[in-house]
């Protein structure tokens, strides 16, 4: 049954103050962290509420986020509940921790305002970050809001440690188009939440009294295996998260998938986008139907593990993809979602056609004439039967 | 024909200065729409964040979840509450032909068209430096120039608003904006 509307609160969150809150309540036992921007809030506030006696965690203010993550790791081995927050530049330093945690199988949970990479320094929005760490090991879910900052932080606790996955989560919202915009967000009383994610039962928790080792050495012996093991992990997610958002919508009403379709049935030409740019593309499709071009969209969530036969499922007969992502691989035959959505379609009866729009990069603005741009490029290619293997919109060439 | 990509939703751009309240004041009506039952999206634009450089800060306002990620580019309400930014930005850019321009200006609305050339919606004009200084004593006039803004356009009631001011500034400083809140409401002028 749903939580009754009067338990819940409403209140006006940035999207970095509802993931606070969120782990204001999962209860962690451990928050390690270094500021940088635009996730300052998420730890400022966590602080706050540490501070004035509203949680119990440990918080660890480190000199940087090699050692944050270091922290997190050490801490979720000997069986704690774990959160930390970064973005770009503290991602990047993150990186040998970060396949560190994913192999040693601590169920961390990293929440990210994405953030583009220097050089230049920029502070603001694209995918450069998160990308980059697409193959850490990391389960990786991209929101667009800040209502789904909060539901997916909360739900990552129980995919993270749940005993068929026990894999990090990267949690990720737009870097300041959602970090730092105020939305409508409900929040589940505690109790409710402290139900709903429980109490971390951990596998094979360091123990002075039972000592072991953790991740020292393993050559040519025995490394193989442990990837192989982590593999397997990652296939289980897709399961798994089904099972935490049943339950979570059993509460809340809310459940979002591992990728979210909008009028995708009849549609010619469908828009693949991941976070905010999902959300503006749903209003873009609205404005073409009327203009009489059967447009759906698929916002992605989930990316890592990526649902290659669910997206090829959902694409079904339309004529045309058009990508739209905020991240470039250099040199590649496509940028990083295209990439994944072309594998995913490359065994479909009726391949169809796809664009792939870089847009955004270093939190470039995309409008909805950005997309009404792709898509009338798309319908273009589609007359002429080819498209660029890729292309850039929305920036001085 | 024009697509509309905000049906349904009242758009707000402001203007100011760093400093001079302008995300403060777009968060705290944003906050009194959410108040009355809305739907919102208030944010800055996301620049360095320099005192006394001009800032632009959005807000949507909708009864329904709000799914356009993107800045204001054809506001419905555009409010500005530094009076030297009017020789610096043309706050009428992008006004939708029936919007509502809300300035801190001695000026009067008729003055205010000619200057700008809008001939469509509303003109509000209210002196909200002059208030801020006689009634709080220092320039903080984003809420009196707010409360111009939300009498002309109704979007949310000027009540709500101040429950805000209030909870956000309990005691003193609320009061007193309180009172240049009420002083700005009928003092504005519509042209």
């Amino acid at each position: 049954m749903t939580v009754s509307k009067d338990r819940i609160t409403v209140e006006g969150l940035t999207g970095d103050a509802a993931i606070a809150h969120a782990l204001r309540q999962a209860d962690l036992d451990v928050l390690s962290a270094y500021p940088i921007t635009p996730q300052t809030i998420i730890v400022e506030d966590y602080q706050k509420f540490a501070a004035d006696g509203q949680v119990k965690a440990k918080v660890i203010p480190v000199e940087s986020e090699h050692s944050a993550m270091s922290a997190c790791v050490g801490a979720s081995a000997v069986g704690a509940r774990v959160a930390t927050a970064s973005a770009s530049a503290g991602l990047a330093l993150m990186w040998e921790i970060l396949y560190c945690a994913a192999s040693m199988r601590m169920p961390i949970v990293f929440t990210v305002a994405n953030r583009a990479l220097s050089a230049p320094i920029n502070i603001h929005n694209d995918h450069s970050d998160g990308m980059g760490m697409r193959d850490s090991g990391f389960i990786q879910l991209y929101c667009q809001s800040s209502q789904e900052a909060y539901d997916t932080t909360l739900m990552a606790f129980k995919l993270a440690e749940h005993h068929d996955v026990l894999l990090p989560v990267m949690v990720g919202i737009d870097g300041f188009i959602v970090s730092h915009n105020v939305e409508r967000v409900e929040m589940l009383p505690d109790d409710e939440v402290s139900k709903f994610v429980g109490v971390r039962e951990p596998v094979q928790p360091l123990d002075p009294d039972n000592p072991i080792t953790m991740g020292p050495l393993a050559l040519t012996d025995y490394y193989f295996e442990f990837k192989e093991q982590q593999d397997k992990a990652i296939q289980n997610v897709p399961r798994v998260y089904k099972e935490v958002e049943d339950e979570f919508e059993k509460l809340t009403g809310r459940k979002y998938g591992m990728f979210e379709t909008y009028k995708t049935e009849d549609a010619d030409i469908i828009i693949i986008a991941m976070s905010s740019m999902g959300g503006t593309a749903k209003v873009v499709a609205d404005a073409l139907r009327e203009r009489g071009d059967k447009v759906g969209v698929i916002r992605l969530k989930m990316f890592r593990p990526f649902p290659t036969k669910d997206i090829a499922k959902a694409v079904g007969k339309a004529k045309a993809v058009a990508v739209f992502e905020k991240a470039m691989s250099f040199g590649a035959a496509t940028h990083p979602l295209a990439l994944e959505v072309r594998t995913a379609l490359y065994e479909a009866e009726q391949r169809p056609m796809i664009a792939d729009f870089v847009v955004g990069l270093g939190g470039r603005d995309v409008p909805p004439i950005t997309f009404v741009e792709g898509v009338d490029k798309t319908k273009e290619y589609l007359k002429k039967g080819e498209a660029p293997l890729y292309e850039t919109l929305g920036v001085r060439k | 024909m024009a697509m509309d990509f905000a049906r349904g939703i009242t758009e707000f751009r402001w203007h100011g200065r760093g400093g001079q309240g302008v995300v403060t004041s777009n968060q705290m009506l944003g906050k009194a729409a959410l108040a009355e039952g809305n739907y919102i999206q208030a944010f800055p634009e996301f620049g360095p964040e320099r005192t006394g450089a001009p800032v632009r800060a959005f807000l949507r306002i909708s009864k329904a979840p709000i799914q356009v990620y993107a800045q204001v580019y054809h506001p419905d309400v555009v409010v500005c509450i530094d009076p030297t930014l009017l020789e610096v930005v043309n706050p009428t850019e992008g006004l939708k032909d029936e919007g509502t321009l809300v300035l801190n200006t001695s000026s009067e609305p008729k003055d205010i068209r000619q200057k700008f050339g809008f001939r469509g919606g509303k003109v509000v004009t209210v002196d909200a430096s002059s208030i801020a200084m006689e009634v709080l004593g220092r320039p903080f006039y984003n809420m009196p120039t707010m409360a111009a803004a939300v009498s002309a356009t109704g979007v949310v009631a000027v009540d709500t608003v101040i429950g805000e001011v209030l909870t956000r500034y309990p005691g003193k400083v609320g009061d007193l904006n309180k009172v240049a809140i009420e002083r700005a409401v009928k003092e504005a002028k519509v042209g």
